[in-house]
């Protein structure tokens, strides 16, 4: 087993590379190719979801035109489609494939600190996919609770999938947890261990701040979903009553008492909100770096970036009641959630000024990640302002419930992190491949997808001014909502098919280059960070050939003055810099 | 260039469409303008942010985009830049932050003098009840409800006998009365919204939930459920009807009390013989329908479904429609019942009438009606025999044909376009699941073979 | 879910302080001197202080899960119908179990640092017996109580015991099977006495966890 070998870096005649193809691509121990492994497996599950969504968009649309969909199956596809982007996709890409990728990459460590447990990770997650997409396909279909689950409703009368798809709904969290510990405990030892020589926590690169925040946060959330998702299986299965209340459902007494539904809830959201960060703060990471390598400037105020990440962390453990605040919960409650929220907005904003204050006298290079960057900027301003007035407890009130809060979190966490994965994929392409891809394809689908989902979830604030509830298979004729409502769902389905279909580009970019694109430079973007400086190109097993690189400075030296090139490798040190240039002297 | 033109072009046209839209917030009818106030106040500071932000971020890409030559400037951090924009911030979400719990400390404070009314929601309707003279509710109890006592209510808790019960999606609050919603689910989440009154509570079976508010104009309110409760949530409607206070009292008494339906005699099966005569001429005197007269079997269908109708009928929610020849032939017809007695001996009468097989006059596809019909067995039962706790009745062993030509009268809004007509506007939006005939054909086909 | 916020906020207090410590004072764009070694630690590979870590980041998910159980305990108690439960008395027998098991773990775990070989496989032997007995023990307690007619479903404390017993015997048998690895390697005589002792000592450390949280649960299955 390679890691045996790694242990002991001075004996790398020892470390046994992979030969076959299996074990180079399937069985692979190698953090690079199970980082791709996860990311295609997230992909293809996203893209399952995003089918789903369109489906749905069609119904919502044209609720006369397009039969094939009824309520049934609109309720499973919104479940599955939310618990596929917020969990299987976003979660597993962020951690599983951008972590995986990048930690040992960016920390100069030639591999996770455990392969082995991080082979088995994928595994276990990909057993979970199997598990939650064979639910569509067993008796009764896959559960139609809504990606929250909420009981009674998830598995009482009334609710599609209440036999077999919300058992194993739940089976296949319990499963992605364990995964999703398997690979975090790899993380988090990574980054506290396996840093390279002069590599201290304040010179990684914020993408790893980022992920391994989110890692601690998902490693201590995650426990909060599974405690709830097997009480909700005791529930279903033997009959407890921890969340089931004493019901009549359809006129009949299905035999439980006293059980809090408001209990599942408290754990779900306690689970829910870090969910939010846990996606959050990676893409939040990887942004920072993407802005500051394209603007050719050091991350403006590093440190308050590191500790802003560390501080919505925190706090994002005492703020999970805002999901709640019309649940019939203790009302009391509100005041400290939403005092508790707002608060967390000031982190928050201090990371959107920051980045905004790096583009400020850089010496910006409007290439495709970076455009994908500055689209997350506008998205999240957009999304995190509309946050304020849901984290309110009083203008919840009005808008809890409406496609207010559905524009609001797609735009904070579908959009905003979608275009940060799209934007790095990109930014990343040419290390992970070895090939450039087509810079005006990649422009294009930029600007459809950008422009396109903007032109989806605008309006959708509107239509839930208007008192448009979500989760509606259709709205039918009412007296409060002007017939024009419909033009307006009309629009967002045009423009969420014409968002859905231009990812194509993407994939025909990457295939292309894959194919026939032209190699890339080693260090195409200039950029300072470790992966960009590893001796071969793309990278091998194990990284960093027959020696480990030394860290020399932190992740940010761009444009220093006194020299002549606008960056500084983080591995070069101070007596390759010409002499008499050194920054001591400039400032 | 173009990038930073887009970026200016995107703020402009959000305000703009922001200006200009039509879809905003219904007009309020309730005291709660103070949360208007406070999202208006949160408006001007996340507008200004979000113009301020982003048009510097535009102005940047402009002024600092990629030259030949040029390099960025080296600024690790400014603290003084830094602790500015934290203070900024912090003082402008204070000024979002403070209004609102201001109105919140308003709204988890129940006036005093606010009179009590219970909104009931079940799979997937709402029901309501009010507290009699003695202005106290009556326990309720999950495992009493039945098809008699439908909202479970203690038999023996004298608090309750005078309680007024509204088995009606339809409930009526007077105007300028502070009113405290009690809110009980009996079988899973639900959530009160109406628009216009801007606040919101989910019902949370096995316990009690409230809201309050004082209506400031009467009319009409639609209520919608808004916290997913199953396949019908999206049917689930109901309306809160603000009345002037004279007018509220007269609906009030005109409602039953719990030991009024207690104590309503049965209906008796005798007398509604002789009046079901009239009856008898077109459906038979066996109540097995009549295809060639247009009349529907009888015979085996639910007794609180066919009373229903025949209420509907006499109050002209149904049969009214211009559109609808045959229904309004039997709105003439159920004038001879001259009253709620009348209907409920007749319908006494039709119950004792033996279910004898129809003949089944439609062809289809009964696979594919199977496939169809697994969403119409959510309310209808799995076995097409009716669930009473869904107002569906039952739809094995009837006419085939009776039951094509109203759901194709829903799917033209000729049946359930009535106002009142809850349970028929349900079964409209439903109807619009069936594309075309042979969808139609298809599901009856397999409801055949029930 | 005070339960689960007092010990999240432990967890975090305890990071957030290193952290602070570990940034609080450096200015990261200057360079520093030639001296710079921050780093601690071996340069990759799995190494005693990457697993132990690995397992005391372990242990912190673990208490999250069994506090977030305790907090949803304390929430549901409050409602009305919870009926105490009367816990068998053998619960006290197979809490002694653990105890001395976590003991005779410990005075291994000394004689293997000491490099006492012949004291590892009478050491191990009685740690796993003891804990195979705990098991065993909690399994039988699980009889008794549905023989009593005391089943899962009858009230929420029962579901609870049965709950956290179970996600407690889980995670013992988790550790039985690290446990296992170890002894065979002991009896076959495989494996370097530097292995051994690595494995002997985290396995030490999860045992007294295993054991801290059961004393725990077992205070408050009896106090409630």
């Amino acid at each position: 087993m390679s890691y045996v070998a790694f242990a002991d870096r001075d004996h790398e005649q020892e470390h046994h590379d992979p030969e076959t193809f299996f074990t180079k691509y399937i069985w692979s121990q190698d953090h690079k190719v199970i980082a791709i492994q996860y990311g295609l497996t997230a992909i293809f599950v996203g893209l399952i979801a995003l089918g789903l969504s369109v489906m749905m968009r069609l119904q919502l649309g044209f609720p006369n035109e397009f039969n094939f969909i009824n309520p049934e199956d609109y309720y499973q596809f919104i479940t599955m489609h939310g618990m596929i982007m917020v969990v299987y996709l976003l979660t597993a890409l962020f951690l599983g494939g951008f972590g995986n990728y990048l930690i040992p990459l960016m920390c100069g460590s030639r591999d996770m600190v455990f392969p082995y447990l991080n082979m088995l990770s994928y595994w276990t997650y990909l057993v979970s996919v199997i598990i939650l997409v064979a639910s569509f396909f067993v008796d009764g279909g896959a559960t139609g609770a809504g990606w929250t689950l909420y009981p009674p409703q998830a598995i009482s009368q009334g609710t599609p999938g209440i036999d077999v798809g919300i058992i194993l709904m739940l089976v296949s969290l319990a499963v992605f947890i364990v995964a999703f510990t398997m690979g975090g405990l790899n993380y988090v030892t990574t980054v506290l261990q396996a840093r390279c020589k002069g590599m201290t926590l304040m010179r990684l690169p914020l993408s790893v701040w980022g992920i391994f925040i989110a890692t601690i946060l998902g490693l201590l959330a995650f426990p909060a979903l599974l405690v709830s998702a097997i009480m909700m299986l005791f529930d279903k299965t033997l009959m407890t009553s921890f969340f089931m209340p004493a019901v009549s459902s359809m006129g009949i007494d299905p035999g439980y008492s006293g059980g809090s539904p408001i209990l599942f809830q408290h754990l779900f959201w306690f689970f829910g909100h870090p969910e939010v960060y846990i996606v959050a703060l990676p893409a939040f990471g990887i942004v920072s770096d993407l802005i500051s390598t394209h603007a050719r400037k050091n991350i403006f105020g590093y440190r308050m970036m590191v500790w802003a990440i560390i501080m919505i962390g925190g706090l994002s453990f005492v703020v999970w009641a805002h999901h709640m605040y019309v649940s019939g919960m203790n009302p009391y409650f509100g005041f400290f959630f939403a005092t508790t929220t707002l608060i967390i907005a000031v982190p928050t904003a201090i990371k959107v000024y920051n980045w905004v204050l790096t583009l400020w006298e850089g010496n910006i290079h409007l290439r495709v990640p970076m455009l994908f960057s500055i689209g997350f900027i506008f998205t999240f301003i957009h999304g995190g302002l509309t946050g304020l007035f849901l984290g309110n407890v009083t203008i919840d009130l009005p808008l809890s419930d409406t496609y207010f809060v559905v524009a609001h979190f797609h735009m904070v966490m579908g959009v905003s992190p979608v275009l940060v994965v799209l934007g790095a994929i990109y930014h990343w392409w040419p290390k992970i491949s070895g090939k450039m891809y087509n810079e005006t394809l990649g422009k294009w689908h930029f600007w459809m997808t950008f422009l396109g989902a903007y032109a989806i979830y605008l309006p959708m604030h509107y239509l839930g001014f208007a008192g448009v509830p979500r989760r509606y298979f259709a709205m039918g004729n009412t007296d409060f909502l002007p017939d024009s409502a419909q033009d307006l769902n009309v629009a967002i389905t045009i423009s969420a098919i014409f968002v859905a279909a231009s990812q194509l580009l993407f994939f025909i970019n990457m295939i292309w280059s894959l194919k026939s694109g032209p190699k890339s430079d080693p260090n195409p973007w200039d950029a300072t960070t470790l992966e960009w400086h590893t001796p071969d190109h793309p990278p091998k097993h194990g990284n960093w050939g027959h020696e480990l690189p030394e860290v020399h400075r932190w992740a940010y030296d761009y444009s220093v003055p006194g020299y002549e090139d606008d960056f500084i490798p983080q591995n070069v040190g101070a007596d390759k810099v010409p002499a008499g240039r050194d920054r001591d002297g400039e400032h | 260039m173009p990038f930073a033109v887009v970026l200016i072009l995107l703020v402009v046209g959000s305000l703009l469409f922001h200006f200009l839209s039509p879809w905003n917030f219904t007009e309020l009818a309730s005291n709660w303008e103070m949360v208007d106030l406070t999202i208006d106040i949160t408006f001007v500071v996340t507008g200004f942010v979000f113009v301020v932000v982003n048009l510097f971020m535009a102005y940047c890409v402009i002024k600092y985009r990629y030259k030949k030559g040029a390099k960025a400037n080296y600024e690790p951090e400014n603290k003084k830049l830094e602790y500015w924009l934290t203070g900024v911030t912090s003082i402008l979400i204070a000024a979002m932050l403070t209004p609102g719990l201001f109105v919140w400390a308003k709204f988890v404070d129940v006036p005093a003098d606010a009179h009590i009314v219970e909104a009931v929601g079940q799979q997937w309707h709402w029901t309501y009840r009010y507290p009699g003279e003695d202005g106290k509710l009556g326990e309720v109890d999950a495992e009493r409800i039945s098809q008699e006592n439908p909202f479970g209510i203690d038999p023996e808790d004298p608090n309750g006998q005078d309680d007024v019960v509204v088995y009606n999606a339809e409930g009526h609050i007077p105007i300028d009365r502070p009113v405290k919603f009690l809110l009980r689910s009996k079988d899973v989440l639900h959530n009160f919204t109406v628009a216009q009154f801007r606040v919101k509570m989910d019902l949370v079976p096995g316990m009690n939930t409230f809201m309050w508010l004082t209506p400031t104009r009467t009319g009409r309110f639609e209520l919608l459920c808004e916290e997913l409760c199953g396949v019908g949530h999206f049917a689930m409607r109901g309306a809160i009807v603000v009345d002037e206070q004279e007018d509220f009292d007269s609906w009030l008494a005109a409602q039953p009390t719990f030991s009024e339906l207690m104590s309503r005699p049965a209906g008796n099966a005798v007398v509604g013989a002789a009046q079901y005569a009239p009856c008898a001429a077109c459906h038979g005197t066996q109540g097995a329908g009549n295809l060639d007269l247009n009349a529907p079997k009888l015979a085996g269908q639910s007794d609180w479904y066919l009373k229903r109708q025949l209420m509907n009928y006499k109050t002209g929610l149904r049969g009214t429609h211009e559109k609808d020849m045959f229904g309004r032939q039997m709105t003439a017809m159920v004038m001879t019942l001259v009253n709620e007695a009348a209907v409920d001996n007749v319908v006494a009468y039709i119950n004792t009438l033996p279910d004898s097989p129809v003949l089944s006059t439609i062809d289809g596809d009964i696979e594919r009606g199977q496939d169809i019909y697994a969403v119409c067995a959510y309310c209808h039962g799995r076995d097409g025999m009716g669930v009473q706790a869904t107002n569906a009745p039952r739809l094995a062993g009837l006419s085939d044909w009776y039951m094509k030509r109203q759901l194709q009268n829903w799917k033209d809004g000729v049946r359930g376009s009535h106002k009142k007509d809850y349970y028929g506007y349900q079964m409209g939006l439903f109807s619009q699941t069936l594309n075309d005939e042979q969808a139609i054909n298809d599901i009856l086909a397999y409801i055949n073979t029930l | 879910m005070t339960i689960a916020l007092v010990f999240l906020g432990i967890i975090l207090a305890t990071l957030l302080g290193w952290l602070v410590k570990q940034t609080i004072n450096t200015t990261p764009w200057e360079m520093e001197a030639a001296s710079d070694t921050a780093h601690h630690g071996p340069l990759g590979g799995t190494t005693d202080k990457s697993k132990l870590i690995a397992l005391v980041t372990f242990l912190a998910v673990a208490s999250s899960f069994f506090a977030l159980i305790l907090s949803a305990y304390a929430l549901r108690m409050e409602l009305g119908d919870w009926v105490p439960l009367t816990e068998p008395q053998l619960l006290w027998m197979n809490t002694v179990m653990l105890i001395v098991a976590s003991i005779v773990f410990q005075w291994t775990r000394n004689a293997s640092v000491n490099d006492q070989q012949s004291r590892l496989k009478p050491g191990l032997m009685i740690t796993g017996v003891l804990t195979l007995g705990f098991v065993l023990g909690q399994f039988v307690a699980w009889q008794q109580l549905q023989n009593s007619g005391q089943l899962v479903s009858s009230n929420p404390s029962n579901a609870f015991f049965y709950f956290l017993t179970g996600a407690h015997a889980v995670h013992i048998l988790g550790g039985l099977y690290v446990w296992a690895r170890a002894t065979l390697r002991v009896v076959l005589g495989t494996g370097s006495a530097e292995g051994i002792r690595r494995s002997i000592e985290l396995c030490t450390i999860y045992w007294h966890f295993l054991l801290i949280v059961w004393l725990v649960l077992f205070g408050l299955l009896l106090s409630t």
